[in-house]
């Protein structure tokens, strides 16, 4: 896995956010550093949503928070509509974040538990205006309504009286107020039940088309990526392994990883039959002394030499079908 | 604690208990004393289970799943606690033991996984010693005797480098070798009866799938009864033989897995079915998601606890509870007034469609008001709610 390479980067002209050789590392203990993304990159057209998946520890969240510059990447370039982010001092940046906001995986401490809702949700909007307190109030109304919640009841409470379902909803209405063109959502129903994650979603889906969104989703649970996506990413330790539509991605896996990836799903469905003896996968190696060559090599079972010491390079599979293998899984077209 | 069962009541029952028969529960209720009011986390589960089989829990957080689970192994739920009903395990009440006595059932019959593998082993002891701790109390294996026996079980769980990795701590093993260790030490001891509680959830999905499959495997193997409790229908589905669905404290749904998955019978299991996404669904297809939320355990609504929120619900759903009965098929129960496929259940649809009730109506734009269909269909764009 690997892969460097940008043959899957659109043009320049109609992306929202471009991405390139994203690279963020973190001091460890001694003198050892986290390599935690290794050379990524990627675009978003405007109103598309990207899926990023990938296991813990593949850098997705490391991916998504160097969007926002929370914290700048170590180097690589981050393209927002037109500007350069890396470039910007902190000062600078702040007018820019308005745009790309976040929604976090637990609702329930990434909001504040001695506020009162009406205040969390307005508190953007004290710093950017309008600064009117009425014309406040009717904004703040106007997003909890569009999240499905009752203002007059939400409005006076605080986060403890909520449930983690209506907690992110809180967080989105937050996330919206300001009118941001991209929402970055990490992991946003990951820690919901499985009744309401579906309410999120489908919510997520609605404001899309209302707000007109640019969505950066990332999860863990591919069949949750797979209904959200226009097009998804697949990570591994610090690198993408293989980038596509969905439904491409899914029924023509051309990555061995993300193969493994579909073959551990545990579908809900019995009728689907489980190789019990199937268990010499291993486990992610370590992001401070990762594989030479193809990251992925050491639990690939396609691995050759070639994989050891040279480092795939994303190309094109079919249209619009880009992985980082030496040895794909589907014909290379061309 | 208060045990509703006498001596002659127990040993009535003790004969009634087939010989392949390992655990019934009868009637099992546990409650909580909290400031604001009794909680009711279990309400009167009743259930058996045969040797050599495997039962899936299926709930949402706070469906009771775990207390059911907690309370049938006797673990410590804290004070302000009561538990009534009986838990006959080989014939004996599990509820009508002394502490001593459990003592010996746990760890060497009846053992238990948990979810998160750092917080159940103890990081201050090497896993070889966790691993045949038991083993070494009940059988009263031998120190040398039991790093031989600690070592064949790690390999047996697929430990690699397990000779080395014996003399670690916990913490320096991942979440997946963890969860590894945890489920040597729970069969050093050959139990007869093996829980699972959530077992895979704190674990990456490819490492959820190997952990799975050396459950499956050493449970075949070993012919150990397993009871999986799990909020992850997926998890369950063609891995455990039976299924038990709770909401609000209650089993409302029971019957083999296959049965659960092919004739959906509870409302509840419909729409938890429904609102799952899925790989073999095409990408933005639209979820049928279940309006409102589970009831607060202190404050369960009259009648069927899931009335507020079924898209089926009638008065009498509001007023009476349904008990959990028998279907037509054999060993296929349900809690409903008016289950799914039945005429009752088509009828009361259309009576809540023509009041325009609201969660009939999400269900029905939801599904392209075609009830004819199956379960997953994709609307066209623009026709979700």
């Amino acid at each position: 896995m690997a892969g460097s390479g940008k043959a899957h980067l659109r043009s320049a002209e109609e992306v929202l956010i471009q991405v390139q050789d994203l690279v963020v590392e973190f001091p460890a203990a001694g003198k050892n550093t986290v390599k935690a993304v290794s050379g990524i990159s990627f675009d978003v057209m405007p109103g598309e949503t990207l899926g990023l998946v990938g296991e813990s520890g593949c850098g997705k969240s490391t991916v998504a928070r160097s969007l926002i510059q929370l914290p700048p990447p170590s180097s690589g370039s981050v393209v927002v509509n037109g500007v350069e982010l890396t470039d910007l001092s902190d000062r600078q940046l702040r007018p820019h974040r308005t745009g790309l906001q976040m929604i976090f995986q637990d609702p329930i401490s990434s909001l504040n538990p001695r506020r009162r809702v009406a205040d969390i949700v307005s508190e953007p909007l004290r710093v950017w205006g309008p600064h009117d307190e009425d014309e406040q109030a009717e904004i703040v109304d106007r997003m909890l309504y569009a999240v499905g919640l009752d203002p007059e009841v939400a409005r006076d409470k605080r986060p403890h009286e909520f449930s983690g379902g209506q907690c992110q909803r809180i967080s989105i209405a937050r996330s919206l107020v300001l009118g941001p063109k991209v929402l970055i959502c990490d992991e946003p129903v990951s820690s919901l039940d499985v009744s309401v994650q579906a309410q999120i979603l489908n919510l997520l889906r609605d404001l899309k088309a209302e707000y007109g969104l640019t969505l950066v989703f990332i999860a863990h649970d591919l069949a949750v990526v797979k209904n959200v996506s226009d097009r998804v990413a697949v990570m591994y330790l610090g690198k993408l392994c293989e980038v596509a539509e969905p439904d491409k991605l899914y029924s023509n896996p051309a990555h061995p990883y993300t193969t493994l990836l579909l073959e551990s799903i545990p579908e809900p469905d019995p009728a689907v039959a489980i190789d019990v003896s199937l268990d010499s996968t291993g486990e992610i190696p370590s992001s401070i002394d990762p594989p030479s060559g193809c990251r992925f090599r050491t639990r690939c079972p396609q691995a050759s030499e070639r994989c050891t010491n040279e480092e795939p390079q994303m190309r094109e599979v079919s249209a619009g079908h880009y992985v980082a293998c030496h040895h794909p899984l589907v014909a290379v077209a061309g | 604690m208060t045990i509703g069962v006498e001596g002659t009541t127990a040993s009535a029952a003790a004969k009634t208990i087939l010989d392949s028969e390992i655990l019934r529960v009868e009637d099992l209720h546990t409650s909580f004393f909290l400031p604001i009011g009794e909680l009711q986390a279990v309400r009167g589960v009743s259930f058996s289970l045969h040797r050599g089989r495997s039962l899936g829990i299926v709930g949402e957080s706070g469906s009771g799943k775990t207390v059911l689970a907690r309370s049938i192994m006797r673990l410590n739920l804290g004070a302000n606690v009561e538990i009534s009903g009986s838990a006959f395990f080989e014939g004996r009440d599990l509820l009508a033991l002394s502490r001593r006595e459990m003592r010996r059932i746990w760890g060497s019959d009846i053992a238990m996984i948990f979810q998160d593998p750092m917080t159940s082993l103890n990081p201050m002891v090497k896993v070889g010693r966790q691993v045949t701790e038991h083993l070494r109390k009940h059988n009263g294996v031998g120190r040398q005797e039991a790093k031989r026996i600690a070592l064949d079980l790690l390999n047996e769980v697929r430990i690699p480098e397990a000779a080395s990795r014996i003399d670690r701590f916990p913490h320096e093993l991942s979440g997946g070798m963890r969860q590894r260790v945890s489920i040597a030490s729970a069969l050093a001891c050959e139990p007869s009866l093996l829980f699972a509680d959530e077992p895979t959830t704190a674990l990456d999905v490819t490492v959820q799938h190997q952990i799975l499959n050396l459950l499956s495997r050493e449970q075949r193997q070993r012919n150990m009864t397993m009871v999986m409790v799990t909020h992850d229908l997926g998890v369950v589905a063609g891995r455990t033989d039976d299924i038990l669905v709770m909401y609000a404290g209650k089993v409302v749904e029971q019957a083999s897995t296959v049965e659960i998955f092919d004739k959906t019978q509870h409302p509840y299991t419909e729409a938890l079915m429904r609102s799952i996404p899925r790989t073999a669904q095409a990408s933005h297809t639209p979820l049928v998601a279940i309006t409102g939320r589970p009831p607060v355990a202190t404050h369960l609504p009259k009648g069927c606890a899931f009335s507020p929120r079924c898209p089926y619900v009638q008065p009498r759903c509001h007023e009476e509870d349904p008990v959990l009965a028998p279907t037509g098929t054999s060993g296929h129960k349900v809690a409903c007034w008016y289950p799914v496929g039945s005429d009752s259940n088509r009828e009361a649809f259309e009576r809540n469609l023509s009041n325009r009730l609201p969660q009939t109506l999400a269900v029905a734009e939801s599904l392209g008001a075609d009830q004819s269909s199956e379960t997953p269909i994709s609307v066209p764009e623009g026709g979700l709610a």
